[in-house]
């Protein structure tokens, strides 16, 4: 980093021990990652939780946002699961405004993009990746396998087909997290570096400064944006594994 | 929560305002839906696809590299699993244009439409 500090367009993304925790060997340190990732959860429940509280049939502004909330993704599963997708309905909601406030929260001065890192992103993804491998195979057995073979395959083709199927599947998490991740240090890295020409262009420094303020606004769309791919994408892999084709 | 509300005339009543709104503001904004729904796949797909074709490479370079270490056949493995990876991308990449979504073979709806049809193979 930068030895005269807070000039680097990549210091907002440094990992600071803030609660030193070793539990056997093993450093589990409460970071300003940890804290992000606390602050977005008691921002989603508490947006939640008393924007329903009085749930009233004429509902006021905030209880209508939660409603939005809860219609998108629960619109989002019925097109792409079906009346099925239903019960997947937690996770994907939790899935969704988790990474949305992750990466919300980051677009505020001095805060911290949990969602910037390839290990939070990575952890989530394979987590998907293997719940719905095993969602598979509780649904349908050995006959999960048949997902690598496209219908209607010859099968002198078979030899050829099923490993590039399969790394197909397994290129899934990797996609997942790593789209995620570069969207959003990309994103943050490029405001940064066009924020620091603001000052030393002096007077012209306002041709930056109104491309920072556009590059905001593009980062609250692709923050949205990136949260609805990561549901989206998590509902298909289910939906993948429930119907298999 | 519906326990202190009077009788449902005025509900049904609202429920009527309600849908007639909702028909407005459907019969307003196709046009806008469209461009919007436009912009954002575009912008969508545009993200995606250089991910697509590059994970499935990596992966197939991974396991390449990782079977040749394992079976001790440098580097011929990894240039198999290359080409491999690189086939896996452009099916990703077709998948995600055609809209075929991410499924594993075919969509549903092609994957009904072949069930549909005899099967001559």
């Amino acid at each position: 980093m930068a030895a005269d500090g807070g000039h680097s367009p990549l210091e907002q993304f440094v990992i600071k021990t803030l609660v030193p925790i070793e539990v056997g060997g093993v450093d589990v340190s409460f970071t300003n990652s940890a804290l992000f990732m606390t602050i977005a959860v008691v921002v989603a429940s508490s947006f939640l939780v008393l924007g329903m509280r009085r749930s009233a049939i004429v509902p006021d502004r905030w209880q209508v946002a939660v409603e939005l909330a809860y219609e998108f993704i629960a619109g989002l599963l019925k097109d792409t699961i079906g009346q099925e997708g239903r019960r997947y309905f937690p996770i994907i909601f939790t899935l969704f405004m988790f990474v949305l406030l992750g990466n919300l929260l980051g677009m505020l001065p001095y805060s911290f993009t949990f969602t910037s890192h390839i290990a939070v992103t990575f952890a989530m993804a394979i987590l998907i990746f293997i719940s719905v491998t095993i969602l598979g195979f509780a649904r349908h057995g050995m006959h999960f396998f048949s997902f690598f073979a496209p219908p209607g395959t010859p099968v002198y083709m078979l030899p050829l087909l099923i490993p590039i199927e399969v790394i197909s599947y397994l290129s899934r998490p990797i996609s997942l997290s790593v789209r995620l991740f570069a969207n959003m240090l990309a994103g943050h890295t490029l405001i940064k570096v066009i924020a620091g020409f603001i000052a030393v262009l002096g007077v012209a420094g306002v041709m930056p400064l109104a491309l920072v303020v556009a590059l905001t606004g593009l980062e609250i769309l692709i923050a949205f944006l990136q949260a609805y791919v990561f549901a989206i994408l998590t509902c298909l892999y289910i939906n993948d594994a429930i119907h298999l084709h | 929560m519906m326990s202190e509300e009077p009788p449902t005339s005025s509900l049904k009543e609202l429920d009527a305002k309600l849908k007639a709104a909702r028909g407005h503001l459907h019969a307003n904004d196709p046009k806008n839906n469209e461009s919007k729904a436009e912009a954002g796949n575009g912008l969508g797909v545009a993200l995606k696809i250089g991910v697509e074709f590059v994970s499935a490479v990596g992966v197939g370079v991974a396991i390449g590299l990782f079977l040749d270490y394992w079976l001790e056949t440098k580097p011929w493995l990894m240039l198999v699993f290359f080409i491999l990876g690189s086939a896996a991308g452009f099916l990703n990449i077709f998948r995600v244009m055609s809209g075929f979504g991410y499924a594993a073979g075919y969509d549903a709806k092609s994957a009904d439409k072949k069930s549909d049809r005899p099967k001559s193979e």
